[in-house]
């Protein structure tokens, strides 16, 4: 569909600019001088240069919890886009169960945060909790309040919980817009469960699986509250991802210079992997639209 | 009778999901002496005394009440700007349009934690501390690219002659839009107030921060069941299970377009 050029357009976006501007550029200019300047409360604020990015670039604490949100966010999406691919291909099609299993798949994703957290903490407790008293049970040595392994192995259990669902769906819908045309045809030519799925599913699902891999990273990235409820952080730093760590040095130590460097860093880094992603997407956008329609 | 294996994966799956969700409920009929002391698969001992006490304490139920208030005026904001723009960007070349289109995508990716502050200040700076719109408003920060980013998949599904053809029968741009446009794209208004409404309603981190008593998000209430007492298990599951109803509820009527709404009509 072609677009005309129309800078009045302008006006139909106004409204959506002041509102994100009000509630996004204030906020992070609001950032960008903590992390340039040093205060002693009052409002009096003295030029810091780049103190606080070079006191953060070379902060251990930084790095230690960089390096756990990278393994965090990398067993996440290893875990979920693989489970969430294999569980779409085998959701129903169509009918009641179909209906069903939509429902009961997003029910997870519309519980609130701390709420997920305390379902897991509770689910996990070895006093009270189903999961953690079956485990004892079993003779295993579970305790998620003092081993860093159980405690990852729960956050992580509780996040492959939380949305894996959601990669499921997306890859469901994509799957659904394959026309069975496609299907017959590689019927008759007796191709593999595999190659059906190699040549037909996996390219139909692509565009999809992107926003699916974009989302879960960016969330991934940024999750605070689920861990926060369940471990706090603990047991010692083990489960402090970057923003509980943010959050601690914001609100509970009140270092607001370090911290908005630390912000300013973090919001980059996810802004460049975002929009490596974002122009993956878009240039596969137009490469689709470029193919003829039909077979 | 032979079982299908996809029909094994799926009750496994389901099985993984719903556990965690029964245990909360389960938890929630229980009486605390049953929690802490025996352990058992279902309720015993069967009590609505959790349920009993939120729905009779007004610092409880009042919290549901907060976060409905906020997550409807978010929700009818983030698509009122919201409808407008994405019209704008499904329609017409402008100038930096696919640089603006970015910029409101990477708000959706910005991190809570980077703003909680910066909006304390704010809002408490303008007065507006404390109450259900610096909420709502501070939802919008990623909501409002959410809902343009949807509304504009499903807009470009609506052809342009039917743009043209309403102005050539003198219909105003308003007019057009109202009874014509949107109409066609009720069910893109649908999924996008439904993520409006989950992304809202699951957000903890900054309506706890822009909040203190007046409109204090049914999250952050239920911290409250730590006491000098002793944790009460049996209230903090039954709070639990009440935030998850109304969720339920809205996929219930949604359940149609979530998949479709889960592919932001890219698909």
């Amino acid at each position: 569909m072609e677009k005309t050029t129309n800078n009045r357009a302008w006006f139909l976006v106004l409204p959506v600019l002041v509102l994100v501007a009000f509630s996004a550029v204030i906020p992070l200019m609001t950032v960008v001088n903590y992390a340039f300047n040093d205060t002693f409360g009052n409002n009096e604020f003295f030029w810091a240069g780049l103190e606080w990015f070079d006191e953060m670039v070379h902060s251990s604490r930084l790095h230690g919890a960089l390096g756990r949100q990278a393994l965090f966010s990398a067993i996440i999406l290893a875990i979920e886009v693989p489970l969430g691919i294999f569980i779409a291909l085998n959701m129903p099609k169509r009918g009641f169960w179909s209906s069903l299993v939509l429902v009961l798949m997003a029910l997870p994703l519309l519980i609130p945060f701390n709420v997920v957290g305390t379902i897991w903490q509770i689910f996990g407790r070895v006093d009270i909790g189903l999961l953690g008293h079956t485990l004892e049970a079993l003779g295993l040595d579970y305790n998620y309040t003092n081993d860093p392994i159980d405690a990852w192995i729960t956050v992580i259990a509780m996040d492959v919980w939380h949305w894996t669902s959601l990669v499921a769906l997306l890859c469901y819908a994509g799957l659904q817009s394959i026309p069975q045309a496609y299907y017959q045809a590689a019927r008759i030519d007796q191709a593999s469960r595999w190659a059906v799925f190699r040549y037909i599913e996996l390219p139909k699902m692509k565009g999809v699986l992107l926003i699916a891999v974009l989302l879960r990273f960016m969330d991934s990235f940024m999750i605070y509250t689920e861990p926060f409820v369940v471990t706090g952080g603990g047991p010692g730093n083990s489960t402090t991802f970057l923003s509980i760590d943010l959050v601690k040095m914001a609100v509970g130590q009140f270092d607001l210079g370090p911290a908005a460097a630390f912000s300013l860093m973090y919001f980059l880094v996810i802004l460049l992997v975002s929009w490596v992603f974002y122009t993956v997407m878009t240039n596969m956008d137009r490469s689709a639209s470029d193919i003829p329609e039909g077979l | 009778m032979r079982i299908k294996p996809s029909a094994m994966v799926m009750a496994l799956y389901l099985i993984f999901l719903m556990l965690p969700i029964y245990w909360l409920v389960n938890m929630s009929l229980k009486t605390n002496t049953e929690i802490t002391g025996t352990f058992s698969l279902y309720p015993h001992d069967l009590t609505f005394r959790n349920y009993r006490v939120i729905l009779t304490d007004p610092s409880w139920y009042m919290g549901y009440v907060n976060s409905i208030i906020y997550v409807v005026m978010n929700t009818v904001i983030s698509i009122a700007v919201a409808l407008p723009a994405a019209y704008a960007f499904s329609r017409y070349n402008f100038m930096g349009d696919k640089h603006l289109f970015f910029w409101l995508l990477t708000n959706r990716m910005s991190p809570p934690a980077v703003f909680a502050l910066p909006f304390f200040q704010l809002y408490s700076s303008i007065g507006l501390f404390d109450t259900h719109i610096a909420v709502a408003l501070a939802h919008c920060l990623f909501n409002v690219p959410l809902a343009v980013w949807i509304l504009e998949g499903f807009m470009r599904g609506v052809p342009r002659e039917i743009d043209e053809t309403a102005y050539i029968d003198g219909y105003s741009f308003p007019r057009f839009f109202l009874r014509i446009f949107m109409p066609l794209i009720a069910s893109g208004i649908g999924v996008a107030a439904f993520f409006c409404f989950m992304f809202s309603w699951v957000e903890l981190l900054l309506s706890r921060t822009l909040t203190s008593v007046n409109a204090k998000p049914i999250a952050a209430t239920m911290t409250r069941t730590v006491s000098a007492s002793g944790m009460d298990w049996g209230v903090l599951a039954a709070a639990g299970v009440l935030t998850i109803v109304p969720g339920a509820l809205v996929i219930w009527f949604v359940r149609n377009y979530i998949a479709k709404g889960f592919a932001l009509g890219r698909v």
